[in-house]
């Protein structure tokens, strides 16, 4: 049985372990229905020309883990932003642990999608939230939509912000052969709210493991998100993230994706502007080596006049790894005065390495300022001699100038810790050590 | 102001196609629809060899396998194959000596398009290999280039009389299955031009033939083919006009350009094709396949006007095969009303320290949607490859669209790539300038658009660009965006 019909029957099965009489199963009901009709993407498809999953489809991976698996914190602590206090969602192969995470309702709600989708008190939230700015008509996006039960839920008053950023934190302990997750994000910042949000799957074994996430992020007016996804995952982990963004006036949000790790990589990541004054900030570094795949693909509408979206992709690629840049920015005929504004830079390592990129501009009212520039080179050799000439050694240099390649992104990144640890992730990537931190 | 926008959109919508008049010549026309008899029944008329009706036979089987591409940026109502003729050719058909014999009402027609045989004999020196309909009705300069070995005839007299070059190239750079319409040009090809350079000359003139659509429902199914031997160099301009029709008109081309060692082939185009009248009603479908092949230290470039057509599909190509070669791709695209054009280029980067360029222009008016399609590919054993790609857009009018679609694919860590792409209108600052000095609107949107085309104009043959200028002048002259 390949995995499509797999997931399709399990959803009989997923049916009996929840309310079908929830109105949000009828949403579901619908989800499974789409996906049984457009089934995987494939490479035929032009938003896929360069990623296929067509290898993952041939793993027989378990829908539903079997049994729960405790881990202690210090075994994982390396892997949480342990610097800073935070709050934390901490889920193992798909089910919340308690005990390694810190949720809150004090003021804000930092907790579960779960609870969220079947107590009475968040009913009306979720009638006006869930799924709306996801795209039910995508394939796997609709999948994640079916299966959807678990993840993180964090709504944010107006002018209320939490104390502290929250972390969510996704881990795969092995304890399948191969397992698929499905983790579904609620995000919800209502007037003038403010959040910081960090994101990071990571495996602890060698089993393969398949994420098809959905994230929706609703910044109301004037509201301001921060959103950083930390993908350094092993080379048996493979991630789909769909993250859809809908904007009102005035509103602020900005995404990095950090991709160091995994087998494949894919980022869906679509904002939608609904208002005037936005300001949408993508920006991505990604350093590849081995047989990684990263794709990110990328999608701004601009829907209404007066609004800014800003794209900033690095990108360096050693070994056998490939990566993928699709970017579109979408310009409606009312939305004049857009600026728009995407950028995406490759350097590549080996001959092997292939690197596929396609910055695209769709405009359809005259008054606005679009641009792209996308490059693909080397290390500049003058830069490299030069600090060569003053007894830089040459590991050292070329990996000084890939920091300052990707700094642009870095600098925007406004939890100091987690630049560093950033910084240091690159750093191990690299194989160098730099006596200082930029 | 004295010039508003409201003005202009009306005079851009009352400009009528000024080259919209239909020649009445009797045609040899075959009946119409598609079918093996019909591609055996063009191979006879052309008098052609056994090989050749084979070849289109097979591509003809090819093409019944294939479907309509679909990828496209455009919208169109597909064309009836079964409901086209395949075959038509001016009736009255001697070969003249001198232009004196040529049918006046011919020469009457070449003379309202502004292409006189005669004066570009004696004043611009263009040996112009006219086609109308399809067949080769006078081919001028031909001694002044046969003493430098140079050939330069019709295709189907290629086929006659040199077939062992046709053989050899013909469908060497755009295979017979390649795509959906060069399949179908393949099988129905009905005439075209063919070039060969010898090993180390430089042909003296600009090369160039006019295509004109005139039988009413006749498909245009040209096949162009230039071979610059080793060391060779030419310069071939190519410019269309058709007349006013109501159905649309098909026309699926093949250019096939084969640049030996260290030669070089400059390929120009004016196309100014019926674009349909201001509801989009008529106008042509212009589904071109364009490619060239580079060897060693070879340099193909292409340079292209596309102001008419209702519907453009054209990518001319460049595969860089031979260690140094060079492709360059020069493109200016304006659409109006309810035109459509997706274009652009393909530059394959297969030998080492290739270099390829691309700029291109687009300027959407009116209703119109303009896309920019480009693929740059670097594979991964060519070294040190390097490419520029440039594509600016300007929108004039918010009912309008501007698309850029680059595809970028490297393999090779020594390559070096940019592409940057920019969409912008015409600011009113700018024209605030060049009134404060004296230049009135109209002026200076003409201004302004000649100066965001300069890249390219600069890069057409000199009787081109004053064409191509005018070209530009009658769809966006005076535009306030």
């Amino acid at each position: 049985m390949d995995l499509k019909d797999k997931l399709i029957s399990s959803f009989i099965a997923f049916e009996d372990n929840i309310n079908v009489n929830d109105p949000v199963h009828d949403i579901r009901s619908e989800a499974i229905k789409n996906f049984e009709l457009k089934g995987f993407p494939s490479k035929r498809e032009e938003a896929w020309k360069y990623t296929s999953l067509n290898s993952l489809q041939k793993i027989d991976f378990s829908v539903f883990p079997k049994e729960e698996k405790a881990l202690e914190y210090k075994d994982i602590k390396k892997y949480f932003l342990h610097e800073i206090d935070t709050y934390k969602i901490v889920f193992i192969d798909g089910v919340y642990s308690s005990y390694l995470s810190e949720t809150t309702h004090d003021g804000v709600d930092v907790c579960l999608m779960s609870s969220a989708l079947t107590k009475p008190m968040y009913r009306q939230i979720i009638e006006l939230y869930f799924n709306k700015v996801a795209n039910t008509k995508e394939s796997l996006t609709s999948l994640n939509t079916a299966f959807s039960k678990e993840g993180a839920y964090i709504y944010i008053p107006k002018n209320k912000a939490p104390r502290k950023p929250i972390q969510i934190l996704h881990l795969a302990t092995g304890n399948e052969a191969s397992l698929m997750l499905q983790p579904r994000n609620l995000i919800i910042a209502e007037e003038n709210a403010e959040l910081q949000v960090i994101e990071r799957h990571q495996s602890l074994t060698s089993n393969e493991v398949f994420t098809n996430s959905v994230t929706e992020i609703f910044a109301a007016k004037d509201a301001r998100v921060d959103y950083y996804k930390v993908q350094n995952d092993n080379e048996n982990a493979s991630l789909v993230d769909n993250t859809y963004v809908d904007q009102k006036e005035k509103s602020v949000v900005r995404v990095h994706t950090f991709s160091f790790g995994g087998k494949l990589t894919r980022n869906n990541l679509n904002f939608y502007q609904n208002g005037e004054h936005i300001d949408s900030t993508m920006k991505g570094v990604t350093i590849l080596d081995g047989k990684q795949h990263v794709d990110h693909y990328t999608l701004v509408h601009h829907a209404q006049p007066n609004c800014e979206s800003h794209q900033d992709y690095k990108g360096i690629f050693d070994g056998r790894s490939t990566g993928v840049f699709n970017g579109k920015i979408l310009v409606d005929k009312i939305a004049q005065k857009t600026d728009a504004f995407q950028q995406n830079n490759n350097v590549l390592i080996s001959d092997t390495a292939t690197i596929n990129t396609k910055p695209q501009l769709e405009i359809f009212a005259d008054d606005v300022k679009c641009s792209h520039g996308c490059t693909i080179g080397q290390l500049d050799e003058d830069a490299l001699f030069y600090l060569q000439s003053r007894g830089i050694p040459k590991k050292e240099a070329g990996a000084l100038l890939m920091y300052a390649f990707a700094n642009n992104v870095l600098e925007s990144v406004r939890i100091p810790e987690l630049k560093t640890r950033i910084t240091r992730i690159i750093a191990n990537k690299l194989g160098v050590q730099l006596g200082f931190e930029l | 102001m004295a010039y508003t926008e409201e003005e202009l959109k009306k005079e851009l919508e009352t400009k009528e196609y000024e080259y919209g008049f239909y020649t009445d010549i009797e045609s040899d026309t075959l009946p119409k629809g598609l079918n093996e008899d019909i591609v055996i029944a063009i191979s006879k008329k052309k008098e052609e060899p056994e090989w050749m009706t084979e070849w289109r036979l097979d591509a003809f089987r090819e093409w019944q396998k294939m479907k309509e591409p679909e990828w496209a940026n455009v919208h169109y109502q597909k064309p009836d194959f079964q409901d086209i003729s395949y075959y038509s050719a001016p009736n009255k058909k001697p070969k003249y000596n001198s232009l004196d014999e040529v049918d006046p009402e011919l020469l009457d027609t070449f003379k309202k398009l502004g292409i006189s045989l005669d004066e570009q004999k004696k004043l611009a020196g263009v040996a112009v290999d006219v086609v109308m309909d399809s067949v080769s009705v006078a081919t001028t300069f031909k001694k002044t280039l046969a003493e430098k070995g140079i050939i330069f005839c019709s295709i189907s007299e290629a086929i006659q009389e040199h077939p062992e070059l046709v053989k050899k190239y013909i469908g060497s750079v755009v295979p017979k299955r390649d795509n959906f319409y060069a399949a179908l040009n393949s099988a129905v090809f009905s005439d075209g031009s063919f070039c060969y350079i010898p090993k180390g000359v430089r042909c003296p003139m600009e090369l160039s033939t006019y295509f004109r659509i005139n039988q009413a429902g006749t498909g245009q199914f040209e096949r162009t083919l230039v071979i610059a031997d080793e060391g060779s160099y030419v310069s071939y301009l190519e410019g269309c006009t058709a007349p006013m029709r109501d159905e649309n008109q098909l026309h699926a081309a093949v250019v096939e350009l084969i640049a030996l060692d260290d030669a070089e082939i400059k390929y120009s185009t004016v196309q100014n094709w019926f674009p349909g009248d201001k509801e989009g009603k008529g106008g042509v479908f212009n589904f071109v396949t364009k490619r060239g092949l580079c060897e060693n230290n070879a340099k193909i470039s292409w340079t292209q006007v596309e102001t008419g057509s209702a519907v453009t599909w054209k990518y001319p190509s460049c595969v860089l095969k031979g260690n140094n070669s060079i492709g360059e791709f020069y493109s200016i695209a304006v659409t109006n009303n309810f035109q459509q054009a997706d274009t652009g280029t393909k530059m394959i980067h297969i030998g080492n320290n290739t270099r390829s360029t691309i700029i291109s222009k687009g300027i959407s008016a009116g209703k119109s949607q303009n896309s920019y399609r480009g693929l740059v590919k670097v594979n991964s054993r060519a070294k040190n490859a390097r490419n520029f790609s440039q594509c600016d857009s300007l929108l004039m009018g918010n009912e309008c669209g501007a698309h850029t679609f680059p595809y970028i694919e490297a393999q090779n860590k020594s390559a070096q790539i940019e592409h940057e792409a920019t969409t912008s209108k015409i600011g009113e600052d700018q024209i605030f300038y060049c009134n404060q000095r004296g230049i009135d609107t109209e002026k200076a949107i003409a201004l302004i658009v000649n100066g965001f085309s300069k890249e390219v104009l600069n890069k057409l043959p000199m009787e081109f660009a004053v064409e191509a200028q005018k070209l530009l002048e009658i769809s966006l002259e005076g535009s306030v965006g």
